[in-house]
């Protein structure tokens, strides 16, 4: 027998798996055999994001527990295994199913149940509550039958709970007894800015309503009646009322308990029991169930460390304070936020305007931040909390740090220097600011690597502004410069090549590298201003002095395959094709012998030209009405459509009519990565435009503009920049857009990643595109005109050059073709042959 | 064995680009820097991708080296040895080429 220690984790939720992870962190874990008894079907998965489960996550997503995990750890899980009985004195579990396991140690990481009222009815058919995952499944199955949905209870598991209806479809109402929502963390004006906002949002909201009975309905399934003698319909009831630990194992076995439940622990985790610990929501500490997942997650570190002899950390408390987004809302709430405290005073500012509450509470001499509440803005989250928690002290006027600033003087704000090393800067994973320096002077120089080494703005991400300032004033002081030269070619960025390039009016690689380059340049370099020379002056790419500096493709107009061959895209734009142009593509694949296949944009690729095929092709194909695809470039490549209102029972405008004027508008455009547009005629979304670097919607009331969405490798879904446009503005918004994106962005940046590092985000790509905040509209769209003013299709310049068409060839001094390309049979068309079939000369077919 | 083929005029390569050339049945990819006038020839297959399209690379000057950047998966042959600066293991043969009045010429015996 193995003479290790017998540790049993009963529950695996959020914290118990937080446990599992902090003890096999450890060596020591290697004197435990770890036993965990699951309740749910599933291990551990995220239950603060549950209600991404309605817009698309899965319970994969959500699953928080790295592959192999257990297996890895030689931990033994056991899943849908409720622990019944604990017998302290025996020190044995008894499970539900009767099995005995012994142990040495035990963690409660039990959590906690959702508080159902006991109001008559409660029980009836379609009353849920919304903790796991098989509450979401029966809440998507009742929901299929229901018109309405209520949530009874107001805070914040509530109003989540409250969108998870309302993107179940649902006429989605929040019953709420106190007489504000979140009556926990806001107080009567945030909480009836809050209940006006989400109101606008589409849920009725009903606070002081005390719900007496639930008896059926004339209109509905149900009809709550409510003490002040109204009654609301409703099909679906969700009880958000509160949580109540899950102590009743604890209970049975006469482990010390809070009068209102909770499992009694020290500062160590343990509880009444030295040999049993108790952490998360289950666990009651100095009086309190913390409902939070951080402080959670932090005894969980605690008990690891106790229990195991290898860290002093204590669990003493925590900060309950929290920011989130509710429905779209910002809700934030720090500290004593209802001033509780002696002598405590407050200062408020309400903007019904823009639909803004803050308030801040102070100590009596004004020095200290006790507390506060932000609603509809909660910009200042990270430097009110920063000073609340070490204690900073006040500037002499608190109220500057919520009033807007009117006279451009700026807001008091707290200098991450001002903050000890101690300070905790991201509560999710409790990282500090002498974590985040620790990782700066370990090598991190952007927020991607702070996020790997720390954890830190992985979780909510509130603390992400508060993450870069650290670690920017971190990278100041250890004198680290970022290098963002483009190659070692020009000390300069994308962004600063194409400002020269365009007010110096400079017109060749070879000027620009005489006057602000070194070296001879380098495949990095030469694409990159390539495209810039061909955004700003649009000459034909194959000129004798931009031809150097064009890439694989561009070079010779073709999408170069694996194998040197390249594939040929005629333009098709919109998707839309005569069947004439078709059946001419169909006999030039064929006299070819091309293979050919279906792009997802909507057009035929036809693969397997060798290169001196490829002027004769493209002579055919121009013949036949055609132009190049530019499938090659760093550049539009197509706007998908749905057929539309002309065809479709459902269209709502004319999605291929606008898709091909746009098509048409943009081709040709060069720019730091390809772009890809698509337009659907209604908001069933068939072109799936919002997975696209601009996307167009039609609605009843005219176009709706998405941007910055990707598919690929990292997908993105588009953001909404404009809505109810007519054309015209459309139009004048995409230009704006496209001229700013190739303005500004870095060389082969997509629009999605450009967007996500865009500092101010969404807000400042509206302000520069819609309110020409720059001032710069009118020159970005004098730019584009430009580019659609001297459009030519690249390959009818080329086939009309005879000069040009020397290139054109495998050899420049023979006829012969390339040995090295060969193709075999596959599905009745040609597919290259591999090394083998080479090789051995096997099915090879006759090259032309 | 420096017997010399006549391929192609000076001016049928344009300035920093290449060209391909069958010399002796060996596939030639000749490259023509903007930056220095000489004339660099070397194997026109790239052992890494494993194609005959060398001649369609982007001549890139890397820390002062001449090199061409394979058009496939982009690793740096040095034009003057042929050795690929990301594999060591990796190189391709160069041969000697040169300029008579407007001509090039190539050997590969």
């Amino acid at each position: 027998m193995s003479n290790k220690q017998k540790l049993v984790v009963i529950g695996n939720g959020m914290v118990g798996h937080k446990f599992l992870e902090s003890m096999v962190d450890m060596e020591q874990a290697a004197h435990y055999d770890i036993t965990v008894l699951c309740e749910e079907p599933r291990p551990a998965y995220d239950r603060v994001y549950l209600s991404s489960y309605f817009s698309g996550s899965t319970a994969e997503d959500l699953s928080l527990v790295k592959e192999g995990f257990f297996e890895a750890n030689n931990i033994n899980l056991k899943l849908n295994c409720k622990a019944e009985k604990l017998d302290r004195a025996a020190k044995v579990i008894t499970t539900q199913s009767g099995e005995e396991i012994a142990y040495d140690k035990v963690i409660l990481a039990t959590g906690s149940f959702p508080f159902v009222p006991p109001v008559p009815g409660h029980e009836r058919k379609n009353c849920l509550v919304y903790r796991t995952i098989e509450d979401l499944e029966a809440i998507t199955a009742a929901a299929k039958g229901s018109k309405v949905g209520v949530v009874v209870g107001g805070g914040l598991l509530g109003l989540e709970a409250a969108k998870a209806l309302k993107d179940l479809g649902l006429e989605t109402h929040v019953v709420e007894f106190a007489p504000r929502l979140m009556a926990v963390q806001v107080d009567d004006a945030g909480g009836a800015l809050l209940k006006s906002k989400i109101e606008e949002l589409g849920v009725k909201v009903h606070t002081s309503k005390n719900t007496q009975n639930i008896t059926d309905g004339d209109e509905c399934v149900h009809k709550m009646e409510f003490a002040d003698g109204e009654s609301l319909e409703t099909d679906l009831i969700l009880f958000s009322a509160g949580i109540r630990p899950q102590d009743a194992i604890a209970r049975d076995s006469e482990l010390e308990l809070g009068p209102r439940g909770g499992i009694v622990i020290n500062n160590h985790c343990q509880t009444s029991d030295p040999d049993v610990y108790a952490i998360g929501e289950c666990a009651l500490w100095g009086g309190m169930i913390y409902g939070l997942v951080a402080p959670g997650y932090n005894m969980a570190k605690v008990a690891a460390q106790h229990l195991t002899q290898t860290g002093e950390d204590l669990f003493e408390g925590a900060d309950m304070s929290t920011k989130l987004k509710l429905m779209g809302v910002d809700v934030a709430s720090i500290g004593d936020c209802h001033a509780r405290t002696e002598g405590a005073l407050s200062y408020a500012y309400t903007d019904e305007v823009n639909q803004v509450y803050k308030k801040i509470v102070v100590s009596a001499d004004k020095k200290l931040l006790l507390g506060a509440v932000m609603v509809g803005d909660a910009e200042d989250y990270g430097n009110l909390l920063q000073m609340a928690l070490n204690s900073i002290e006040l500037p002499e006027k608190p109220e500057a740090l919520i009033l807007p600033s009117l006279d451009g003087a700026a807001k008091p704000m707290l200098g991450p220097d001002a903050l000890p090393d101690t300070a905790q800067i991201c509560s999710c994973y409790d990282v500090s600011k002498g974590d985040i320096c620790c990782s700066v002077q370990n090598g991190a120089q952007t927020i991607g690597d702070i996020k790997a080494a720390t954890g830190a703005a992985t979780g909510c991400g509130g603390c992400a502004a508060l993450v870069t300032q650290v670690m920017n004033s971190e990278l100041t002081k250890l004198g680290v410069e970022v290098n963002t030269d483009i190659c070692e070619h020009f000390a300069y960025t994308r962004q600063d090549l194409y400002n020269i390039i365009r007010v110096e009016g400079i017109k060749s690689f070879a000027e620009l590298l005489e006057k602000h380059g070194k070296g001879h340049g380098c495949e990095i370099c030469k694409p990159a201003v390539g495209s810039i020379l061909a955004t700003c002056w649009n000459d034909y790419i194959l000129e004798d002095q931009h031809m150097g500096l064009q890439d694989t493709n561009d070079i010779y107009l073709g999408n170069m395959q694996k194998d040197g061959t390249y594939s040929v895209v005629p333009r098709m734009a919109g998707g839309e094709v005569t069947p004439e142009g078709l059946i001419a593509i169909g006999e030039i694949a064929r006299d070819f012998g091309l293979y050919t296949k279906l792009t997802g944009g909507q057009r035929v690729d036809m693969f397997g030209a060798q290169l001196h095929e490829l002027p004769k092709i493209w002579k055919r194909l121009i013949d036949a009405g055609f132009e190049t695809g530019h499938a090659y470039g760093k550049s539009l490549r197509t706007v998908k459509s749905c057929v539309g209102s002309t065809w479709c029972r459902y269209g709502v405008d004319d999605s291929v009519g606008l898709a091909i004027e746009l098509e048409n508008r943009y081709k040709g455009l060069r720019s730091p990565h390809k772009l890809k547009m698509a337009v659907s005629g209604c908001t069933r979304e068939c072109a799936e435009a919002q997975s696209k670097d601009v996307g167009v919607i039609a609605t009843e009331n005219g176009w709706n503009l998405y941007v910055c969405g990707n598919g690929g490798m990292k997908p993105r879904h588009t953001d909404l920049l404009a809505q109810d446009l007519d054309k015209e503005t459309l139009i004048k918004y995409i230009d704006r857009f496209y001229m700013f994106y190739v303005k500004t962005a870095d060389r082969l940046q997509r629009t999605s990643v450009w967007m996500d590092n865009l500092e101010g985000g969404l807000d400042y790509l509206k302000s520069v595109i819609i309110e020409d905040k720059l001032g710069i509209a009118e020159e970005l769209e004098a730019q584009m005109a430009n580019v659609v003013g001297t459009y030519q299709c690249e390959w009818k310049t080329t086939i009309e050059n005879p000069e040009k068409l020397k290139r054109f060839a495998h050899f420049i001094n023979a006829d012969e073709k390339d040995e090295n390309i060969q193709f075999v049979k596959e599905r009745g068309q040609i597919r290259p042959a591999t090394e083998e079939e080479r090789v051995n000369k096997e099915n090879l077919i006759a090259i032309s | 064995m420096s017997d010399f083929t006549d391929v192609c005029a000076l001016n049928d390569i344009t300035p920093d680009t290449g060209v391909c050339a069958l010399v002796n049945g060996k596939q030639v990819a000749i490259f023509r820097p903007a930056a220095t006038g000489t004339l660099y020839a070397v194997g026109n297959y790239c052992p890494a991708g494993k194609a005959n399209i060398l001649s369609r690379g982007i001549i890139a000057d890397i820390k002062g080296q001449l090199t061409v950047a394979s058009p496939l998966y982009k690793q740096h042959y040095v034009l003057e040895t042929g050795q690929c600066l990301e594999e060591e293991t990796l190189s391709i043969p160069t041969y000697s080429v040169k300029v008579e009045g407007d001509r090039v010429l190539v050997s590969a015996s």
